[in-house]
């Protein structure tokens, strides 16, 4: 009760101590505004990211190995040599992967190619990207279909003249028409369409995943590729068991490219973490440097607020002498002077979190993959931030004030 | 047992290589209900008393007893709860809290002391009215003549009811009329039973008490009641 009225008490006085100088109270600010900017920029910026990438990737299943020639991630420049020298991965190689490997749900080849456009009558698509892949590729890939059926598995091996395609390329080449059984036209080759992929979106904004058209992989040896290397899809199906599946992988894969024992493996396997990995690399290096700025910012603005505070209080020593002589105490005058201190620091972040709201709306308006927002759990953080920065710098000079002797602070006008 | 004891109080002040010795051995014993007046001239050391007994300051050496309490013994904040207790003290400055209102000032002690919004509203509008300002309650401090203004700060002294009242120099700061004003208020808070020791260097003044003790040099030089 008592505590209570006393903060009631010191939050009023505070605020007539801040509104009789509020020019000076935001000034003093500045460097908690920039540190409260900088951290709950990067807050929401990492959210706005992670989210992003999480999208992007996704349709990397988690629980798909990839077998290529080389990592996705190359760390020292030595191993680029010997990657160099890899043989390719070759279609009968596909083929005793998927007749030997227990722990797989799937085994899909596959080989992209980006082709100009394919053709409809007198409509042209655009730039699509080629998959030649097999009737697998319905698990691996993670595909559902909007309308039609998906290779058959005789039909893939059969280099049967058919093609599934992605929503985009259907839009685009079909206007009040079905696709389904139409003949269209890519390179040399007239494909009929069996099927239209579900509409799936895009990588960041840029790369479309409906710009697809998926092929029977002899058909991209044939027409497209000239003996590419492929990339092998393992769909294992239950997380749990990647790693025992990665290990089976990579031994039979020894074996069928007859890796001598003792010399590292001729292929990478590459799965969805080491992309996360990468990304939470980058990710610390930027959260690492932000909180460098933010702390930085915050000492230099809680330095500020500490001297500001030192000024008040010799300003207001013979109110405190008045205020101890009636019966303050300690903690009293210590509460008073905390108070206000995390009130400016309170006004300081607020200020910043205005400044925030800005610019996320500006880099939602020129970057809306971000899809940043600021969220409530960033104004919280804000917000604690503030008040734990002006209850640190606010301490020295509310501890000199509460220890005053009041003779010694009344004789002071 | 008596209201105040001191015994061989002494209190000085170093001034850099220099000590100042404001007291040097007061020895005095002030009963409940008495009206006291301290005399001597400038510099003796009244203010310097008046502030030990207001528990604003610690001796040098000596006992201090209130109410059978050394007070040598508390902590500062024992001696705040004191000062908010037992002890009204009215400066010769005022010392008003010169943002707030008349109200306001008037209530801070109440604060202190953990009384609730509307009951110490209740208590601080009615100690105004007992000094003659119910029709200045919002009036900031420089909105006020300085009679009004001493008035506000014995108001704030009297509002927790507490065993003394201290003033130094009360009137120090007001012309003859406004002073008598205030003198007067001080004489009916005496006839009440109140305890009041009051700091002046006016012989005339000094008469409306029951007993004058002077000062000199930070000595005790007399202590008599008055005839
Ligand atoms: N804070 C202080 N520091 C140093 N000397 C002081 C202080 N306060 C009072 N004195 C000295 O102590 C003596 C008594 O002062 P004071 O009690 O104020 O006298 P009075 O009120 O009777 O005029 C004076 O010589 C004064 O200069
Ligand atoms: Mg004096």
């Amino acid at each position: 009760m008592k505590l209570l009225a006393e903060i009631t008490e010191g939050t009023r006085i505070s605020f007539e101590a801040i509104r009789g100088n509020l020019l000076r109270s935001v000034l003093t600010t500045i460097g908690i505004v920039i540190g409260i900017v900088t951290v709950t920029l990067m807050a929401t910026a990492m959210e706005g990211l992670n989210g992003a990438f999480r999208d992007a990737i996704s349709f990397i299943g988690t629980d798909v190995l990839y077998v290529d020639q080389r990592e996705w991630f190359i760390d020292s420049s030595t191993k680029w040599d010997a990657i160099g020298k890899r043989s390719k991965i070759t279609l009968p190689q596909v083929r005793a992967v998927e007749r030997a490997m227990s722990m797989a749900k799937g085994v899909a080849p596959s080989v992209m190619h980006q082709i100009d456009s394919v053709r409809f009558k007198n409509r042209s698509s655009g730039m699509v990207m080629l998959i030649g892949t097999n009737d697998q590729f319905l698990v691996t890939g993670g595909v559902t279909l909007s309308s039609g059926r998906f290779l058959t598995k005789s039909e893939a091996n059969a280099n049967r003249d058919l093609c599934v395609v992605g929503s985009e390329v259907a839009e685009k080449l079909f206007v009040n028409e079905s696709p389904l059984g139409q003949k269209i036209h890519a390179g040399n080759e007239s494909l009929e369409v069996i099927g239209v992929l579900e509409k799936r979106g895009s990588v960041l904004g840029q790369m479309s995943l409906d710009n697809q058209m998926i092929i029977p992989i002899g058909k991209m040896f044939r027409g497209f590729r000239w003996d590419p290397s492929c990339t092998i899809q393992v769909k294992v199906g239950d997380p749990a068991h990647i790693e025992a599946a990665r290990e089976e992988l990579r031994g039979l894969l020894r074996k069928i490219r007859k890796v001598p024992p003792g010399q590292g493996d001729d292929f990478a396997i590459n799965q969805q973490e080491q992309l996360l990995a990468q990304f939470k690399k980058v990710s610390t290096v930027i959260a690492t440097s932000g909180f460098f700025i933010t702390g930085l910012s915050l000492f230099v603005g809680g330095i500020g607020i500490m001297n500001i505070m030192f000024v008040s209080v010799a300003e207001r020593t013979h109110e405190i002498g008045i205020r101890k002589a009636i019966g303050a105490k300690r903690r009293t005058i210590l509460l008073q002077f905390l108070i206000e201190a995390a009130s400016i620091c309170l006004l300081g972040g607020t200020i910043a979190l205005g400044i925030a709201a800005g610019v996320v709306a500006v880099a939602r308006h020129f970057l809306p993959v971000m899809k940043v927002a600021l969220s409530p759990s960033v104004v919280l953080l804000a917000l604690a931030v503030a008040l734990v920065t002006g209850v640190i710098s606010g301490f020295l000079p509310a501890w000199r004030a509460a220890r005053m002797s009041p003779v010694d602070a009344l004789r002071n006008e | 047992m008596s209201l105040i004891r001191l015994d061989a109080i002494c209190r000085h002040y170093e001034m850099g290589s220099e000590t100042v010795h404001a007291l040097r051995g007061v020895s005095l014993t002030i009963e409940r209900g008495e009206y006291v007046a301290i005399m001597g001239p400038s510099g003796s050391g009244k203010s310097t008393l008046m502030n030990l007994l207001g528990c604003l300051d610690s001796p040098s050496s000596g006992i201090y007893e209130l109410n059978g309490h050394h007070v040598g013994e508390m902590d500062d904040d024992e001696l705040a709860e004191i000062r908010n207790r037992e002890i009204g003290f009215v400066f010769q400055t005022f010392n008003l809290l010169a943002r707030s209102s008349a109200l306001r000032n008037v209530e801070l002690p109440l604060i202190y002391a953990g009384v609730g919004l509307e009951e110490r509203r209740e208590i601080a509008i009615a100690a105004l009215t007992d000094v003659g300002l119910a029709d200045r309650l919002t009036h900031k401090p420089n909105e006020m003549s300085g009679g009004q203004r001493q008035r506000v700060a014995v108001a704030r002294a009297l509002v927790n009811k507490p065993s003394i009242l201290l003033a130094d120099e009360p009137t120090g700061n007001l012309d003859t009329r406004t002073g008598a004003e205030i003198l007067e208020l001080f004489q009916n808070l005496a006839d009440k039973g109140n305890t009041l020791i009051v700091v002046t260097h006016e012989e005339n003044v000094a008469r409306h008490a029951k007993r004058i003790i002077r000062v000199r040099d930070g000595l005790v030089a007399s202590d008599e009641p008055v005839t």
